[in-house]
């Protein structure tokens, strides 16, 4: 079924949904760690940053809500990673991922009022989306260890839960 | 057999057992079971096992919040079917059949 001319495109389809340009090698529990914090504490600074700029209330009410959750689960994160003996490593993803942060982060400081809240909440929704599918199609089947699988199986519940909430708030800013 | 009027057998079951405390788990994410069925003035509680806090939220009805590792409830005061969720994680939802 796959000698159809229509194999090429998907393949290139495949290819371009590749989720954040990761790597072409299967990360390792230690760099998957180290990624899944990365993107924890990510989320975490643009909270702190959409807690201090934010009158609206629904939209600190949501900050608030990414702070506590994702501070939650990195502290689980780093129990985790202590008892299994594994230290986080670094790597491009990791890299990549706070340098777009990085990025962000400094284009949101520039607005105001309700600018910020749009661009902040429209973030949170393209960003959860994009870690949800990092987690789906490379984090989860790459992670080896049980334990290290199953709070990655957790985060994503929570992470897609996290998007339909920035979902639902985004529509009742517009 | 004639089977039982449905009053009947309602009455059957309601009449012996005074408003009751169901129990209702959260862990990792799920409302466990997901489905219960009570009568009015019935009590539902959650216990959540969650590092996360949740709520229990009818839209435009009750809002329950339920922090991690801890306890919510609610009683219930209207009969009817109602679904509710988690306004923190829309992604988790339950349901309540509540008898009269």
């Amino acid at each position: 079924m796959f000698m159809r001319p229509t194999a090429t495109l998907a393949a290139l389809f495949f290819v371009s949904t590749v989720p954040l340009a990761l790597a072409a090698e299967k990360p390792t529990d230690p760099q998957i760690a180290h990624i899944a914090y990365t993107a924890d504490a990510i989320d975490i600074e643009a909270a702190k940053l959409a807690i201090k700029k934010s009158k609206n209330r629904e939209v600190v009410d949501f900050a608030k809500d990414m702070e506590r959750d994702h501070e939650a689960v990195n502290k689980q994160a780093l129990d985790l990673v202590k008892k299994l003996k594994v230290t986080p490593e670094d790597n491009d993803t990791s890299k990549a991922l706070a340098k777009a942060a990085k990025e962000e982060r400094a284009k949101l400081a520039k607005l105001k009022g309700a600018a910020f809240d749009k661009a902040y909440i429209d973030n949170e929704v393209a960003y959860h989306k994009q870690v949800n599918g990092a987690l789906e199609t490379l984090l989860i089947p790459s992670a080896s260890n049980a334990e290290l699988k199953s709070l990655l199986e957790t985060g994503l519940k929570i992470f897609q839960g996290h998007e339909q909430h920035a979902e639902h708030v985004a529509g009742m800013l517009k | 057999m004639r089977p039982l009027p449905l009053a009947m057998a309602l009455a059957l079951i309601a009449s012996p057992a005074l408003s009751t405390t169901i129990e209702v788990t959260i862990d990792k994410l799920v409302f466990s079971p997901a489905s219960i069925q009570a009568k009015v003035g019935d009590t539902i509680e959650w216990t959540n096992n969650d590092i996360l806090a949740h709520t229990a939220t009818v839209k435009g009805g009750w809002d329950v919040m339920i922090p991690p590792k801890s306890k919510g409830k609610v009683m219930l005061k209207a009969a009817g079917a109602v679904d509710y969720f988690c306004r923190f994680h829309p992604n988790m939802k339950g349901h309540i059949e509540v008898a009269p």
